[in-house]
């Protein structure tokens, strides 16, 4: 039985290990390309600094990696051990771009990393600098595949169901990989990456600058990460936009939830800068609008109008009533194969099966659904909106920040005075963890706003789950917990130290600290420290 | 090309991909298992885990994507597999993660207790895995209590600790004598010295171990454990759907195939023959041939465990006809024709590469090249 219960900590372990994961994804795609940025300069200069350059971030870059590998197994494996009936309802299609990312892009990214690491001695240096683009690409095409594959949650084109199989089967391969909401995501996310590596760099080479410490290295790492932040921060709000602008369904509704617009507004609609949602009242306590806003951006014009989550409701029940004659013939069907009256029936309605199917939250036998047990499923549709409303708005003020400060950082990286502007640094420095932030809250942006489906309009969330019992997942996510607390403070303290101790932990014998300590510093004498 | 040739073919994929992984990833996961017993100092141990540092982790993709392709070709498989086994597939899980960070994060700060911490997270990461999988094949050799609903959600209805019944058990030790075999039979090609002589004897203890073991199972598979038919008539066209035929136990039906097919029984002749030459061409110092003739091992005794179950992939005891086969655990037709072309495109990519990266990083590991790399190397 699924109880509510199992769902529940299924869910809740899928967050935690899925927004764990993605602590470590973008810095790894962004830092990725800053390095092969770095070796290019390296390669056509000649000047050995740039490659020490490569080599210290990449120190870092590796540290962090080791954290995304580690976790991004738990993903893979995950779908399997508490999605098993996700994996066979939609493995026809989702296992497909996964097995892909294997094949194209993990190898790929994997097999280079190494060559990376430990080829500088045996490759000359066009030869190493190729191995780190391919690196770089690798990893981004990891995120292509993975986002095709999210974006098919969201936005599940080019599929159909076969009762026999019960199951979705894919019918078309390249509407999956063109799709849209795939797209717009895939360059959304690796923007947030790039961001997110940019100001990683930036804020570390700041601090030295600071400190008044290895100038020649902060600087130059310093107007790298400014000129490429700058680029990478307007694109993410270029690009997120285009994320917003989409005609799916799914979007839609996670608009109306993001903006806590309960009425259908005559167009263009306003932006609402600040409210009090009220779910229970269907309305906002207080709120604060700019006029025509939203409207222009959802709709990219003046006289479309953007559907109210009452009018979604109100489509939705209609969904929900005639998907209970979907389910119910399937059923049918699913005795008998030859059934022609159910088959008629089926395919009358099976375009609101997945409706259908929210109503198994409640009843086996949903023909016996209550209108109360109707008017919760139609309640369910909309995802909560007050978490929605607040992470959008964060993260999108988060966003502007970003760019305000590479703004800043590039205009004082391109007029040559940034290293006098101690506010800036100081800026850049205690906002490394913004793009973290950012970047969580996009995830719940966009997964919590899916609700309460797995797949958009298609799969419940609810029926989703492996059938086991809440003691099991109440095992797993304490598992999880404790191994992810203790690889996390791992992670920092080491991530901490080589920051801290910078270049010199490479033993050039070239850098702050190593001549004070009469040559190369004992790699202990700084792990004391900290 | 037809359903039915292209749901065989993706057997032999699954196969062709799980013998990659223990191949490749076998041989980081034995040197692993090996690492705190071969290596008597840090240095020494700095130079075994030196001998893969460049490759784990591309090594590694082979069971990712063994994994990726089990779920967009057997999605049912990986279903119910994974959910059923789940406290095994968690110690997996939970085992591996000391792997990316023991390799990267073991020499970054200098302590002994440190390090000596990360050598045996790596000793766990490397057998823990090995031992789970051979344990799960154990299990799958015997029948795995599931079933089916209506709307094919599975149930598994046995406990964890049931999956470790003597035959299953057996089983964990082949797959990591042969894992250990592969992983000391490359430490051989790649160190030199007193980790050298090590490592050779290594390599022959654990090739008798999986010799002798893996003879005892077959043993045991032929005269102990019963084997499961197909009593119904099937479509190996049709659509997928695994409650639509009829299934028995049989004493022996897993000798079966080897009777019906001719070419059957020269799959485990030849896992025993290139067991044998391994620990030969080991004894001999012949490391480069001991390792080619373990890696055949490998795809002999994978093969084995496949050919004797063939069409069967997971038996259900508990539900016979819920058991899960090449015909009928399978996605669609564009799926797997869709999923076959990308294998035939980049796996050729993919074995080109990962041979450049063994040819430019290839050589001797030796403790005097991690002293003079004291930051650089792991």
């Amino acid at each position: 039985m699924l109880t509510e219960e199992l769902v529940d900590l299924s869910r809740l372990q899928f967050a935690v290990t899925a927004l764990y994961h993605f602590l470590f994804v973008p810095l790894t795609l962004g830092l990725a390309f800053i390095l092969v940025i770095m070796e290019l300069t390296y390669v056509i200069t000649d000047r050995p600094i740039y490659k020490d350059m490569v080599r210290f971030w990449g120190k870092l870059f590796g540290i962090n990696f080791a954290l995304g590998v580690t976790t991004g197994i738990t993903m893979e494996f995950q779908f399997g051990t508490n999605w098993a009936y996700y994996s066979h309802y939609v493995g026809d299609i989702f296992g497909a771009p996964l097995a892909i990312e294997g094949l194209m892009a993990f190898f790929l990214e994997s097999t280079f990393i190494g060559l990376f690491f430990f080829g500088w001695d045996r490759l000359n240096k066009w030869k190493h600098f190729m191995v780190t683009v391919l690196m770089a690409v690798g990893s981004n095409l990891s995120a292509l595949w993975i986002l095709i594959a999210n974006g098919w949650m969201q936005d599940p084109v080019g599929a159909t169901f076969s009762f026999v199989t019960m199951r979705m089967e894919m019918s078309d391969f390249w509407a999956i990989v063109f799709n849209p909401t795939a797209q717009a995501k895939f360059v959304h996310t690796v923007s947030a990456g790039y961001v997110t590596a940019s100001l990683f760099v930036l804020g570390i080479s700041s601090y030295y600058l600071l400190k008044g410490r290895d100038l020649d290295f902060a600087r130059r790492s310093f107007r790298i990460a400014a000129g490429f932040g700058f680029a990478s921060a307007l694109s993410v709000i270029v690009l997120g936009d285009e994320s917003g602008y989409t005609v799916s369904e799914s979007q839609k509704t996670k608009m109306a939830a993001i903006e806590a617009m309960w009425e259908t507004e005559p167009a263009p609609a306003a932006f609402t800068v600040f409210a009090v949602p009220n779910e229970k009242a269907e309305r906002n306590d207080y709120q604060l609008q700019i006029p025509y806003a939203l409207g222009l951006i959802g709709t990219r014009s003046l006289t479309k109008t953007m559907p109210g989550i009452k009018e979604i409701k109100a489509r939705n029940r209609e969904r929900i009533e005639n998907g209970i004659h979907a389910v119910v013939a399937l059923e049918q069907l699913r005795r008998n194969h030859d059934d022609k009256v159910a088959l008629a029936q089926f395919d009358a309605h099976k375009a609101d099966l997945g409706f259908g199917l929210l109503l198994k939250k409640y009843i086996v036998d949903v023909s016996q659904a209550t209108p109360e047990m109707i008017q919760q499923a139609v309640d369910d549709t909309i995802p909560r909106v007050a978490p929605l409303f607040w992470s959008f708005r964060i993260m999108v003020a988060l966003g502007f920040a970003f760019l305000a400060l590479f703004t800043l950082a590039l205009f004082y990286s391109v007029k040559g005075s940034f290293l006098e502007k101690k506010w800036l640094l100081r800026w850049a420095l205690w906002f490394i963890p913004m793009p973290w932030i950012a970047a969580e809250l996009g995830w719940v942006v966009a997964e919590y706003g899916r609700q309460p489906w797995t797949i958009y309009g298609v799969l419940p969330t609810h029926i989703s789950v492996s059938n086991l019992t809440p003691a099991n997942i109440y095992g797993s996510l304490a598992g999880f917990i404790g191994f992810y607390t203790a690889l996390l403070i791992v992670e920092m303290v080491l991530m901490t130290k080589y920051a801290r101790q910078g270049p010199a932990s490479l033993g050039t014998g070239k850098y702050h600290g190593e001549k004070a300590a009469g040559g190369a510093l004992p790699a202990g004498a700084m792990a004391d420290r900290i | 090309m037809d359903y039915e040739t292209l749901k065989l073919v993706w057997w032999l994929l699954i196969g062709v991909l799980l013998v990659g992984f223990a191949i490749m990833d076998g041989h980081d996961m034995g040197m692993g298992v090996l690492l705190p017993f071969v290596g008597r100092n840090d240095l020494e141990r700095r130079a075994v885990i030196n001998t893969v540092a460049p490759h784990w982790d591309g090594n590694q993709v082979w069971f990712i994507t063994a994994g990726g392709a089990v779920f967009a070709a057997w999605p049912l498989v990986y279903a119910t597999a994974f959910s059923g086994f789940y406290w095994a597939m968690m110690a997996a899980l939970w085992a591996l993660f000391f792997r990316p960070v023991g390799f990267d994060y073991r020499s970054k700060i200098q302590n002994p207790a440190w390090r000596s911490t990360w050598d045996w997270g790596l000793f766990i990461g490397g057998a823990v895995p090995p031992i789970i999988f051979g344990v799960a094949f154990g299990n799958l050799l015997q029948g795995v209590p599931f079933h089916f609903n209506d709307i094919l959600m599975s149930t598994y209805t046995g406990s964890f600790w049931q999956l470790l019944n003597p035959f299953a058990l057996l089983a964990g030790v082949v797959s990591l004598g042969m894992i250990t075999f592969q992983g000391a039979n490359y430490l051989m090609m790649r160190t030199e010295g007193d980790i050298y002589r090590r490592v050779r004897a290594a390599s022959l203890i654990f090739g008798t171990l999986t010799f002798v073991t893996f003879a005892l199972a077959g043993w045991w598979v032929a005269t102990g454990i019963d084997g499961y038919v197909i009593t119904s008539t099937i479509d190996p066209n049709g659509l997928p759907d695994p409650l639509a035929k009829t299934v028995a136990t049989a004493a022996g039906a897993w000798m079966t195939n080897y009777h019906t097919y001719a070419w059957a029984k020269w799959v485990p002749i030849a896992a025993f023959a290139a067991l044998a030459a391994g620990i030969l061409f080991a004894r001999l110092g012949k490391a480069g041939l001991a390792f080619w003739s373990s890696s055949l091992a490998c795809a002999g005794i994978i093969g084995t465990a496949g050919v004797s179950m063939f069409p069967f992939i997971m038996p259900s005891s508990t539900d016979p006809r819920s058991s899960l086969t090449v015909y009928d655990a399978v996605s669609s037709h564009l799926t797997l024709g869709l999923m076959l072309g990308a294998t035939v495109i980049f796996m050729p990519l993919i074995i080109f590469y990962t041979s450049w990266a063994y040819k430019v990083m290839w050589g001797k590991v030796t403790t005097e090249f991690i002293a003079a790399n004291d930051k650089s190397a792991y």
